[in-house]
């Protein structure tokens, strides 16, 4: 079985987020990229299937600027297979929305055939929570989302989930769509072998036009701002203090 | 406009507190109907939520255990009749409309933090760290409202309730099994009083000094995601980006520093308390009381007080 992993090129999780003053966006030029965190596990997970013998190939697929090539390679280094790269944007500040890449992730299914596509749950940029749960619609597939345990057995999947009550199990039949949840695994750190390893390994080249896809937005993004800042509070010297404090403030 | 907002049941009741948030913003935009997805009595309460026009029950095996595939497929056979299709940024929610929302061809508005106009909204972007305005060229709008940011509608309403047709199951999953927490403590996204701990509790027996402290205030528990990892809390009480997002009047927060990822889950939470041993924390950023201490002497204390 192949599996199929979309990764998004995302900004550090570890970088502090500016808003440009004029409310057009976020700054992205000159800071720091990464994969999307919940790819990584994503990843992780596709290859220990492999690892596993329940996969025998492992290509990962990301849409967006050229620079994706990178997030491409970082996964490769890990230990997938091949990747392709779908280049649908000049500009580093342009997202491509879900519903266009879940349209270009079906294309790339339908040449593909995997037995399974997993993916990240959430891009930690738009927060959107939405691609993998159109391309399951769009290929008329069950869907496991927010998944903190995977199993394959045979031609279906059983699937732990995150919910709001706890967890949730549910069997879906393959082929499918998995979204990972951070507690689906913990990602492997690429060896440095690895890396010049995945180097080497082969990077289709595709664009957007090349799936028939329209990634014009359907969602304009009229103006992005700061969310409002809280008044810097105070430091209270002991407990009593403190229980006078929100005495005083009605919040006891 | 037509409204179809989308109930949160659980275990076959109506979430309400959910529900009637998610109904403040979906009145906004026109005229409700709610789509109860359970049993009757399900369907007869969210009739009562003030400003509904009408509910639609649809009791069906296919819905008892929230499966996407059919619930999307039931939306989607709804949804001619409506311009928006809403509901509340459940962890069900998040499972559904995205698919409703292929399946119609249009982009899913995940987690709105206010309605501008019919189609123009806010989200959260970047965990919280910038607010996006966005307007909608779709046809429909299919919508998820993030409900800490709405007051609940009230009760006093008597819509009518009707039936509505099963759109059938193509069995592309089921369901095996459910574990959910059970705790007569107050759930989180409804709780007046929250009291979170972090990796700084340090283990799972340390977790019920929280929990007496939350006993005393009357409140819900909550944790970090390094205190849920490291299994001193099960997975439904995380905060955060990727957890769930509170705003309650008074929230504290014990043992955890004060990422990003956290703070995108409590920083619109009315009074913040952070008790912290290391003063450099960034959760004292956002505290409206900050207490340096070690929190072995001070929730004992501090329960003990209260
Ligand atoms: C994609 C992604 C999504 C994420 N989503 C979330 C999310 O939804 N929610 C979330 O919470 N995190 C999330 N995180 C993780 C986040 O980045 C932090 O790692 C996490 O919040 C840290 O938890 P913590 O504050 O409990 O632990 P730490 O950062 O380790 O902090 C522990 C704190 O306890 C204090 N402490 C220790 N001992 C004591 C003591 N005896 N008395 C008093 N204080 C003490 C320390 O001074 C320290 O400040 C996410 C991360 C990523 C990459
Ligand atoms: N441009 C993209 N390229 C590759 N994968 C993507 C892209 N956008 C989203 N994804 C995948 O879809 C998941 C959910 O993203 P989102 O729906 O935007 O929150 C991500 O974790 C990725 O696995």
């Amino acid at each position: 079985m192949k599996i199929l992993v979309p990764v998004k090129r995302v900004i550090d999780y570890n970088v502090k987020v500016r808003v440009k003053a004029d409310g057009s966006g976020v700054d992205l030029a000159n800071v720091k990229m990464s994969m999307n965190p919940f790819d990584e596990i994503a990843v992780e997970e596709a290859i220990r299937l492999k690892e596993a013998g329940k996969a025998d190939e492992v290509v990962l697929v990301s849409i967006g600027v050229k620079q994706a090539q990178e997030t491409i390679r970082n996964g490769l280094a890990m230990g997938a297979d091949r990747g392709i790269l779908v280049t649908a944007a000049e500009d580093v500040h342009t997202d491509i929305e879900p519903l266009a890449v879940a349209k270009i992730l079906k294309a790339i299914v339908d040449e593909e055939q995997p037995g399974l596509v997993i993916m990240g749950k959430q891009a930690i940029d738009n927060d959107m929570n939405a691609t993998g749960q159109m391309l399951a619609a769009l290929l008329g597939w069950g869907q496991a989302t927010f998944a903190s345990e995977l199993a394959v057995e045979g031609d279906s999947a059983v699937v732990t989930r995150e919910v709001d009550g706890g967890l949730q199990t549910i069997k879906v039949a393959l082929p499918a769509v998995v979204t990972a949840d951070l507690r689906l695994n913990e990602p492997r750190y690429a060896s440095l072998p690895n890396i010049m390893k995945a180097k080497k390994k082969p990077v289709d080249e595709k664009t957007a036009g090349d799936y028939g896809v329209d990634v014009a937005p359907r969602l304009e993004v009229v103006k992005t701002s700061e969310p409002p800042t809280r008044q810097a509070g105070e430091m209270v010297g002991s407990v009593d203090e403190l229980v006078t404090k929100l005495k005083a403030a009605g919040a006891i | 406009m037509a409204v179809l907002l989308l109930a949160e049941v659980a275990g076959g009741d109506l979430h309400i507190d959910a529900t009637a948030k998610a109904l403040t913003a979906a009145k906004a935009l026109g005229e409700v109907t709610v789509l109860v997805c359970g049993p009757q009595a399900a369907g007869e309460a969210a009739a009562t939520l003030d400003g509904v026009a009408k509910v639609l029950v649809a009791d069906d095996a296919a819905y008892a255990n929230t499966l996407a595939e059919p619930l999307a497929d039931l939306v989607v056979s709804l949804a001619p009749g409506y311009s928006h299709i809403v509901a509340p940024a459940t962890s069900d929610a998040k499972n559904v409309l995205p698919r409703v929302a292929a399946l119609l061809d249009v982009m899913v508005i995940s987690d709105i933090s206010a309605v501008i106009d019919g189609e123009t909204f806010e989200r959260p972007v970047y965990a919280g760290n910038a607010i996006q305005t966005v307007r909608s060229k779709d046809e429909k709008k299919v919508i998820s409202v993030r409900t800490s940011t709405f007051e609940a509608a009230g009760a006093g309403g008597s819509a009518p309730v009707e039936a509505a047709a099963s759109a059938g199951d193509k069995g592309l999953s089921s369901w095996v099994e459910d574990k959910v927490d059970s705790s007569d403590r107050p759930e989180l996204t409804s709780a007046k009083v929250i009291v979170s701990g972090g990796r700084g509790v340090g283990s799972e027996e340390n977790f019920a000094l929280i929990g007496a402290l939350a006993d005393k205030l009357g409140a819900a528990v909550g944790a970090s995601r390094a205190a849920v990892d490291s299994g001193f809390a099960p997975n439904d009480l995380q905060v955060g980006q990727t957890g769930k997002v509170v705003a309650p009047e008074l929230y504290i927060a014990v043992g955890i520093s004060g990422a990003i990822q956290h703070l995108a889950g409590m920083k619109d939470s009315k009074i913040i308390v952070a008790i912290n041993k290391d003063e450099e924390a960034p959760i004292f950023q956002v505290a409206d009381y900050g207490l340096v201490a070690d929190l072995f002497e001070a929730l004992p204390e501090l329960t003990g007080k209260l």
